[in-house]
């Protein structure tokens, strides 16, 4: 650590790093200086004058929010001197502000009313009309009220600074100052709503929350966000059984307060009207209700009766249920139905990575190590639009940390704006661009590979053995969609291998050649949609689950109604390998957990299959899984916990021919964002990967 | 979009007064070059700049709305500023404001019909110790009197 700098601050000894400004070593210290503008991580911007301290010797108060420390420094935090200019302050943010908070979002969580309640600031002595304009949209995600704005800027600084889109400026002078969209009246950007959710005030306002409760109406439940493969935690505010809105303002999760649109505000497919919420069964060619016990009878029956036969059964499981899920499903599979035909849509060759790793589990990089890394190899992969947490990290360890980046890239993508090096490649031939970048990237103290689905098979290992060549620390991040591309892959859905990458006895078909090989008399599909792409070439008896009736599941005979990530509990494994649990936010009639639909069918069709509740299941995991040996203490307080997969022998090049990147831009989520209503109305959506379009956005 | 050879002239030296990737600060100086030269921040004026200096277009309007001495309207060719600032008010500034209105027909921030005067209320143009003062584009006008006004207004009127 620096030199300390020992300063008094209220009567208080307190030591700190030389550089540290006065507001941090207060809060270290246990002392809350007020501010509006400060925002940790964001440039420092001294406006709102909130944070004005007295410091001894010097005539006047002093911003403690760009003061730096300085040794034998007398503070006063809250003497009279600067209680009063604190009073004072506030009377003045309040000449125009509107005192409609019994109506605001804000109210009960508002910055600026928490300031007034704690200096008793409530006598204004204007008496002009307060300056009112009326409050504009700028988007279906983003509404601006200017009379509640204070002029923070800290929406204007995470939008540019945070997230490169730079949407946001301010208009005008004085008073009448107003935030402005970029794009005239309206908004053209990633909607993520983190200028909402900065806002100290009800100045920004999100349309998906907006006028629907009062903040302290709601519980607060902290999952995992279903969408892409980062794993971002996201805070839900349920009430009466109701998503309400989406955020993550405690910073708990590896993303910080970090969300993108779909972490944010896409949880709203769970209430959408195409919901199934009864089983459906096929009589007379079309699917009709039935009640579970009907449809559980009729799956069950057929499928003892295929067993009983050795009928050729596909199992498809998912890249979005749970590790307990993916277990179950795979025993069930093998164990009761006896087929080794098991498989899942794979959104990157995490087999033939973690072939090249071979074990060196120190080679495997953390969402932390995006942040961290002093150089970062960004290849095959629009990062903002494809994992929006990392391209986050990536952007904070550039303008925090100084951190190199590197990009090979197809088309234009947002870390350019940054990047040391840009290197123009086709999907599939980053290992030869990344091979000129060689001298460079040996020059650097350690590198963080971070690759998308396009890098698979043979220009994987070029890519590892390229990396592991350069003589200096690597570590590599091989990007999956879907939140639990990587669980689904560890847990063992897949045709050659059983849970933790052992061997599988006997090496069933992959997905391409159980669908179109036309041979199945079965296929169960399980929170999947392979039938989007691909085409089912035999007459199989099909049992799918699933929230909606997807393509697959409207040519099912069965289809059993399915539960959310957001109505169960369960683990799941992000791109990063790191671990993270589920916390049911809402309780659903109708449809079932997986997890409980494969215990109702396996007592049903009179198997044992052991305890079936999550918390069993995960016990057998980490008791029977190579690498889910995790932390449970870290599950158990809501943390990421990283696992460390073995060694894979056995990948095949159909392995790596299997896999297909969903292509899911910031917009979309497979056949889910289909159910979203904000990922339809926004302008932007769906959006393209490679484009200048979304690198661009002035 | 282009501007006079002088102008262009003059930007090309300007944007090189600053180190490298500093170029934004040229914005100010600009922008009021080729307001002079077209008369108003028209979107294509604000465009063309904002892609000269790569900016985005908001930051560029950030900086236009924020001086009043930048504008997106077109002014008249004799831009009267009368300031009202308390010495100049002090003179009788307000006094000469209402008379400006009068002769020209218009109120503050309007154009007369034939575009040759726009008219606008000003604060401190730092005039103070000849006041009350006054400013037609660029020149200053100290000590001005109603007479003085008139014969002002009149004398601009030959002007062609």
């Amino acid at each position: 650590m620096a030199d300390l700098v020992t300063l008094t601050i209220d009567g208080k000894t307190v030591k700190a790093p030389a550089g540290t400004l006065v507001i941090n070593a207060a809060k270290s210290a246990g002392i809350d200086i007020p501010a509006f503008c400060y925002y940790d991580g964001l440039a420092l911007q001294a406006a709102c004058r909130m944070c004005l301290v007295e410091v001894e010797g010097v005539p006047k108060l002093m911003a403690s929010c760009t003061l730096p420390v300085r040794e034998g420094m007398v503070v006063h935090t809250e003497s009279p001197k600067v209680v009063a200019s604190r009073k004072a302050m506030l009377e003045f943010l309040l000449t125009n502000h509107p005192l409609d908070c019994p109506v605001c979002d804000k109210g009960g969580e508002c910055e600026l009313q928490d300031a007034v309640f704690r200096y008793g600031a409530g006598e204004g002595r204007f008496t002009e009309i307060k300056h009112h304009v009326e409050e504009k949209q700028f988007s279906p995600v983003v509404f601006y009220d200017a009379p509640r704005c204070i002029l923070c800027y800290r929406c204007v600084r995470i939008c540019d600074e945070g997230l490169g889109v730079k949407a946001l400026g301010v208009i005008q002078r004085g008073a009448v100052s107003e935030i402005a969209p970029n794009s005239g009246d309206h908004l053209e950007c990633d909607e993520c709503g983190a200028c909402i959710d900065i806002c100290p005030v009800g100045a920004l306002t999100s349309g998906i929350y907006r006028y629907h409760t009062r903040p302290w109406e709601m519980k607060h439940v902290g999952t995992i966000c279903t969408h892409c493969g980062d794993g971002c935690k996201t805070t839900l505010g349920v009430r009466e059984n109701e998503i309400i809105r989406g955020n993550n303002r405690d910073r708990s999760g590896i993303n910080g307060e970090f969300l993108c649109i779909k972490g944010r505000y896409a949880f709203d497919f769970v209430s959408h009207g195409d919901r199934l919420r009864k089983p459906l069964v096929k009589r007379n060619g079309k699917l009709v209700e039935a009640t579970w016990k009907e449809a559980l009878e009729t799956v069950a029956g057929r499928f003892r009766e295929l067993k009983e036969r050795g009928a050729r059964i596909g199992v498809v499981g998912s890249n979005r249920t749970t590790n307990e899920e993916n277990y179950v499903l795979q025993r069930f599979a093998r164990e009761a139905l006896g087929t080794p035909h098991i498989d899942h849509h794979r959104t990157a060759d995490i087999l033939s990575f973690l072939a090249a790793v071979g074990g060196r589990t120190e080679l495997l990089g953390r969402t932390e190590d995006v942040y961290t890394a002093k150089a970062l190899l960004i290849a095959g992969v629009d990062l903002a639009q494809q994992h929006p947490l990392l391209a986050f990290q990536a952007r904070a360890n550039w303008r925090h940390h100084g951190a190199k980046a590197f990009v090979v890239a197809p088309g234009p993508v947002r870390e350019e704006q940054y990047a040391a090096r840009v290197v123009r490649a086709k999907l599939g031939e980053e290992p030869a661009a990344a091979e000129s970048l060689g001298e460079e990237l040996k020059k650097c103290e350690d590198l963080l590979v971070l690759f998308g689905g396009s890098v698979r098979g043979e220009a994987l290992r070029r890519l590892v053995a390229f990396g592991d060549g350069l003589g200096i620390p690597v570590k590599y991040i091989c990007l999956a969609d879907y939140a639990n591309s990587r669980g689904a892959a560890d847990m063992g859905l897949l045709p050659g291998f059983l849970p933790g990458y052992q061997p599988a006895p006997e090496r069933g078909m992959g997905l391409a050649e159980m669908l179109e090989g036309g041979r199945l008399e079965a296929l169960w599909v399980v929170g999947a949609n392979p039938l989007r792409r691909r085409k089912l070439n035999s007459n199989a008896f099909v049992v799918v689950q699933d929230l909606f009736l997807t393509e697959t599941a409207q040519l099912a005979d069965v289809v059993l109604p399915a539960a959310s990530a957001y109505e169960k509990t369960g683990t799941v494994t992000n791109t990063c390998g790191e671990v993270q649990r589920l916390s049911r936010a809402l309780t659903v009639m109708g449809p079932k957990p997986d997890l409980e639909i494969f215990a109702l069918l396996a007592a049903e069709m009179g198997v044992d299959l052991g305890p079936l509740d999550a918390k069993s299941v995960w016990a057998e995991i980490r008791g029977n899984v190579p690498g889910y040996q995790v932390a449970e203490p870290v599950l158990m307080t809501g943390g990421a916990a990283p696992t460390s997969p073995p060694k894979v022998d056995g990948v095949t090049e159909e392995d790596a021919a299997l896999v297909e990147p969903s292509g899911d831009t910031l917009f979309t989520s497979g056949s889910v964002s289909r159910y979203s209503k904000i990922l339809n109305v926004i302008r932007e959506a769906p959006g393209g990967l490679f484009q200048e379009k979304r690198t661009k956005l002035t | 979009m282009t501007f006079s050879p002088e102008l262009e002239a003059k930007f090309e030296k300007l944007v090189k007064n600053y180190p490298e990737g500093r170029e934004r600060a040229a914005l100010i100086p600009m922008l009021l070059f080729a307001q002079d030269e077209v008369g108003s921040l028209t979107r294509e004026v604000v465009e063309e700049i904002a892609r000269r200096l790569s900016l985005s277009l908001l930051e560029v309007e950030e900086v236009v709305s924020y001086y009043s001495m930048l504008t997106t309207k077109p002014r008249g060719k004799h831009h009267i500023q009368i300031c009202t600032n308390i010495s100049c008010l002090l003179l009788g500034a307000d006094r000469l404001f209402e008379q400006a209105k009068q002769k020209l027909g218009i109120e503050a921030g309007g154009v007369t019909p034939d575009g040759q005067f726009s008219l606008e209320e000003v604060e401190c143009i730092g005039a103070c110790s000849w006041g009350p003062a006054l400013q037609v584009n660029y020149d200053y006008h100290h000590h001005v009197t109603p007479e003085k006004l008139d014969k002002l207004i009149e004398d601009l009127r030959k002007v062609q």
